[in-house]
């Protein structure tokens, strides 16, 4: 309970500013690491409880993140009753992420739900009067992000995860089999082959990293699919989003003709827009093609936008698309609302209750502005019910990364100096450990059964 | 009480004389309580049932550390071995695991010995048929002939024989271990007291006589070239070693199992009792690993006077015939003369979650519970029972804080948490990978670890007490030493620092850094460390492991400072969990079966998340706020 927690303190939602708070023993000195007045003075060397005009700089690249305003107030007079910084910055996830994330890098831990509350009731900061709302907070907060690790869990992440934690799991077993049971023909864990074994896993940890990068995001834009059966209006809709913002780059690659990729920047959210408009409308692609390709999309997607003919009803290829896209965050755009309508919002929610649904006109331009609005406020806002795979939990699970990444990278040195396979094996676990924070999973008894599952053991 | 009579009072009353109520009885009595200890058969003391050897990975350091607490099991295993072996030696320190193949009826012989002549300690043969208990507190036990007993507390040991039915091929009977009887009025009785009685499984291996043995046919295992003893207090052991002899099934012996596995009780469904997953019988190895073309078979003495020779590797609970033929088409065994059969016992045991961290039940007062009867399996695992709710049935009667041994401190706090706040689904075998913070608790350091406390709670010895003391002291001042010498630079000190096979200094270092070097060690250092002080072998290798693993055990310090930190916040047993609101439901079903007496064990609870645990510990907070107002009211 004595680490440094860090968070983003200012409601989820468009300001004009984001505030990072920091709590903890480390507070002050993790944000010496980062932030430099316009003098090029550190935080520890300004007064305290003033605001300080300065920026952020990596200090891997030293670059510039943002420009900020920064305050340093030294316990017991704060809220958590502990040092804590804050750091003002523009408002909009990407600086407020990025800052966090390089908050987080420097040692601080992300904070739970509720944290910062729970260390001010029992730091003896809050009223015995509000013990109850505390435990409320903590337990109303915990709900909405179990339900949300739920959902995400159905992701990519999750299989991602689950395949490393399986690969540290057999190496552990391994381990651990022959540590237990040294006399019963276990095959003695070759360092060579740990070594092996132990880079490719944190190379993979490496890549999930990376692709949970602010500036990966940054460069690549969120990746946004439209989906919907021919002549539904796709290509009008990519058409009108072009028209009305700047594209960056036009991709058609030249070897297949059914996925348009465009990157735009609506309201200074960077998009990738892909365009499945080719799916089914190329006569030589079979049937069973398109669903395929449309899945794999999918499954790299951040967001679906679904176009339905609300013109006519919902026909069998609609329900296959809806059923594609049920488990993920989409859009409902019911376009043709101009002619004769014969399918409501009301007959979508009914299928997918936790889509956003907007009445479109898209020949006519109408509805258009809606969407850009809805886009930019699903990725601005910190709202998790809406954005949960992009922000919130991200920065918990990528810290996790960061954690199982640092213990792998020590087992790799004590492997390459040779030290015992007793010594190697509690980062090997604790990598796994932090990696089964974000599957919900722990290692305890799952360490026996696969040992006793994977060798022949016992006398 | 019909046709009973009153036979004495004690303090602490213990039934059963295996590895655990041995244990219980001693400590007990040896902390000045008038006790006694009842067995059913008094040649039965002790007793072997499976296989002759004590310890091994894990379990070796469960023997250390009832030995560091002032227990009898690793003297008298000192006393009595044939062999010994250090395994894991080319693995880490933390992994080091003594084991030592004992002389059965010696082992047996002596435990008796110390129990017949052990100050305040009554052994006596007798079966203990019903319990007495009043107001939820245990008053006394009452045997077959009628003696009643009175006590202040009861401890039950009973292994195996509570309900014990042994299972040979579809052969079936009512019976205890190695042809002794049963014992079935006392499962009842505890029934009667509410106890869910539940059914787990055990096997042994055939015996088979030396002479019938072709042992050139196989691979001698003989023990190392030093004893190192089990005990703390002993010094030095010498002796003949006996060897042990390995050999292997082959196709034809899985061929021959296959043919027969519809004659086993396991695959026909009659054992009802869940057996161990690291003892599987050849049959179940055969059918689960069909790849394996052979399983390994070790051969081990039961003792110096004996032929008798255990058959490891070959549990079977296949009919008489069968075994006899499957174990002729080993290597080696063509001949083999089978003195005993194979069997399986299935017998009663409790839940242990209805146990309190003292091993006391939770809803009858003074009635503890050690051993196989908690549903775990093994000597060790026993012995360590034993000690622990021995120790804590006389603190209770003092009225003295309990003997905790939390997770951080030692295998026996592992094994006993895993019990009662996980339970357990087959008889529970300690292991290694169990202890989150091996690389501390290893078997050297059990001292260190332990005998503070068993001399706190009066069990340890002056002798041991100063023994430990001595150690203690001489690895602190001198790891204090050799972070103070400084060896500086000079080309004679490189000279000899190349001659080591290691890097050069180029600024001045400490001893303590330069035995850090994976090429150096201690004794390697001599020349450069001329003023050590004389440290005897265990002073020598606890500093050099202290060194050497410093970053690692650094590392499990600082989490083990994290886990005492939940682990000091005391829960209430009479914690209403269904008044604070926050808290899911699931959790709260299981917190109040449970009933956790620290916030880190509920936290390691399945099924109670670590929200539910922030929860707590607002609640928590609350209270202790509450209470304090009041207080200040009154």
């Amino acid at each position: 309970m004595d680490g440094t927690i860090a968070a983003v303190a200012t409601p989820p939602g468009e300001g004009g500013i984001g505030i990072i708070r920091i709590s903890g023993k480390s507070a002050l000195s993790i944000a010496d690491k980062l932030f430099l007045n316009i003098e090029k003075k550190k935080l520890s060397e300004l007064e305290e409880r003033r605001l300080s005009y300065g920026h952020i700089i990596d200090p891997k690249t030293d670059g510039v993140i943002d420009e900020v305003m920064t305050v340093f107030m030294s316990g017991p007079k704060t809220y958590t009753t502990e040092d804590v910084v804050e750091i003002h910055c523009h408002g909009g996830i990407i600086p407020v992420r990025r800052i966090l994330e390089l908050v987080l890098d420097c040692g601080a831990e992300p904070a739970e739900c509720g944290e910062f509350t729970k260390r001010a009731f029992l730091n003896g900061r809050i009223d015995l009067s509000q013990a109850e709302a505390v435990m409320d907070l903590i337990s109303a907060k915990t709900d909405s992000s179990f339900d949300m690790s739920l959902r995400q869990l159905k992701g990519s992440l999750s299989s991602e995860v689950t395949t490393l934690i399986d690969s540290l799991m057999e190496m552990l077993a391994h381990i651990e089999a022959s540590i237990d049971f040294p006399e019963d023909d276990v095959e003695e864990m070759a360092y060579e082959k740990l070594l092996r074994d132990s880079t490719d896993v944190l190379s993979k940890i490496d890549h999930l990293i990376e692709s949970f990068n602010t500036g990966k995001i940054l460069k690549d834009g969120l990746k946004t699919v439209i989906l919907g059966k021919p002549n539904v209006g796709k290509s009008s809709l990519m058409n009108a989003i072009l028209r009305e913002n700047r594209a960056i780059v036009t991709d058609i690659p030249g070897t297949t003709r059914d996925i348009i990729e465009e990157y735009v920047n609506i309201k200074g959210i960077p998009l990738k827009v892909v365009d499945t408009a080719g799916i089914r409308e190329t006569e030589d692609l079979v049937e069973q093609l398109g669903v395929d390709r449309a899945k794999d999309i999918l499954e790299q997607s951040d967001l679906a936008i679904v176009v339905f003919d609300a013109s006519r009803e919902l026909d069998s290829e609609d329900l296959e698309i809806i059923e594609l896209v049920r488990s993920r965050k989409s859009i409902v755009l019911l376009n043709k609302t101009d002619l004769s309508k014969k399918l409501t919002e009301k007959d979508i929610e009914s299928y997918l209750p936790s889509s956003k649904i907007i009445n479109t006109a898209i020949t006519e331009g109408s509805g258009i502005d809606k969407l850009e609005q809805l886009l930019h406020d699903m990725f601005m806002s910190s709202d998790v019910k809406i954005t949960d795979s992009v922000v919130i939990n991200n920065t918990r699970h990528r810290d996790l990364l960061m954690k199982s990444k640092k213990n792998m990278t020590e087992a790799i040195e004590s492997i390459n100096i040779s030290l015992p396979i007793d010594c190697i094996e509690v980062d090997i676990k604790n990598a796994i450990e932090n990696l089964g924070e974000i599957t919900g999973d722990s290692v305890g008894e799952d360490i026996i059964n696969t040992i006793f599952k994977n060798f022949c053991i016992g006398k | 009480m019909k046709n009973s009579y009153d036979a004495g009072k004690y303090d602490v009353v213990v039934i059963g004389a295996g590895h655990a109520g041995c244990e219980a009885a001693l400590a007990s009595a040896r902390m000045g309580k008038k006790t006694l200890i009842l067995t059913m058969n008094l040649d039965s003391i002790a007793l072997l049932a499976c296989n002759p050897s004590i310890g091994g990975t894990g379990k070796g350091h469960l023997v250390k550390e009832v030995d560091a607490l002032g227990g009898e099991m690793g003297i008298n295993i000192d006393h009595t071995t044939i062999q010994s072996r250090m395994l894991n030696t080319a693995k880490g320190p933390a992994v080091h695991s003594l084991r030592a193949q004992a002389d059965k009826w010696d082992y047996q012989l002596r435990m008796k010995n110390i129990l017949e002549n052990q100050e305040h300690l009554d052994l006596k043969q007798g079966e203990v048929t019903e319990l007495f208990i009043e107001e939820g507190k245990i008053k006394g036990a009452l045997t077959k002939y009628g003696a009643y007993y009175g006590a202040e507390s009861v401890i039950i040991a009973t292994g195996t024989y509570l309900k014990g039915r042994i299972f040979v091929g579809d052969l079936n009977y009512e019976g205890g271990p190695n042809g002794l009887y049963p014992s079935n009025e006392l499962s009842n009785s505890l029934e009667n007291q509410g106890f869910i009685m539940r059914r787990f499984k055990t096997g042994t291996p055939a015996r088979i006589h030396k002479a019938s043995i072709d042992l050139e046919k196989m691979v001698a295992q003989p023990g190392d070239e030093e004893i190192i003893p089990f005990s703390f207090m002993t010094d030095k052991i010498e002796g003949e070693q006996i060897p042990c002899y390995l050999t292997y099934t082959n196709e034809q012996t899985h061929d021959y199992i296959r043919e027969n596995l519809h004659k086993s009780p396991m695959y026909s469904g009659d054992i009802e009792g869940v057996g161990p997953r690291y003892c599987p019988s050849l049959e179940d190895k055969v059918v689960r690993f069909e790849d394996r073309n052979r399983h390994q078979v070790f051969l081990e003495p039961e003792g110096l006077n004996t032929n008798e020779m255990y058959v490891q590797g070959m549990s079977s609970t296949l009919p008489e015939e069968i075994v006899v033929n499957m174990m002729k088409t080993v290597e080696g065994l063509e001949n083999a003369q089978m003195m005993r059969s194979a069997y399986a016992i299935e017998y009663d045991s409790i839940d242990p979650t209805e146990l309190k961290r003292t091993l006391e039940s939770m809803r009858i007062e003074n009635l503890y519970f050690a051993g196989q009867i908690n549903g775990t399996s093994g000597y060790e695992e026993a012995a360590a029972q034993g000690i622990v709710a021995g120790i804590n049935a006389v603190l209770k009667i003092d009225s003295r804080e309990p003997l905790i041994i939390d997770r951080s401190e030692g295998y026996i706090g592992v094994l006993i948490d895993d019990l009662v706040t996980k339970g357990t689904n087959e008889p529970y075998r300690m292991m290694t990978s169990r202890a989150e913070y091996r690389l501390t608790l290893r078997q050297d350091n059990a001292d260190l670890r332990l005998t503070e406390k068993g001399h706190e709670v009066g069990l340890v010895r002056q002798d041991r007490y100063e023994k430990y003391l001595e150690k203690k002291n001489a690895v602190e001042s001198e790891l204090e030493r050799l972070k103070q010498v400084k060896i500086n630079p000079s080309s004679l000190v490189n000279e000899k620092i190349r001659e080591m096979g290691t890097a050069e200094l180029k600024t001045p270092t400490t001893l303590y850094d330069l035995i850090k070097r994976p090429e150096l060690d201690y004794d390697s250092l001599e020349s450069l460390n001329p003023d050590h002080p004389v440290l005897n072998r265990e002073a020598k290798m606890q500093v050099e492991i202290q060194i050497k693993y410093d970053g690692y055990i650094g590392k499990q310090m600082e989490q083990i400072e994290q886990f005492k930190k939940l682990e000091n916040k005391k829960l209430s047993r009479d914690l209403d969990y269904t008044v604070i609101k926050g808290i899911r439901t699931e959790a709260i079903q299981k917190l109040t079966l449970i009933k956790p007496e620290t916030v880190g064990q509920a936290s390691r609870i399945s099924g109670v998340s670590p929200p539910d645990v922030n929860v707590l510990l607002i609640y928590l907070e609350q209270q202790r706020r509450l209470n304090k107002r009041s207080e200040k009211s009154e």
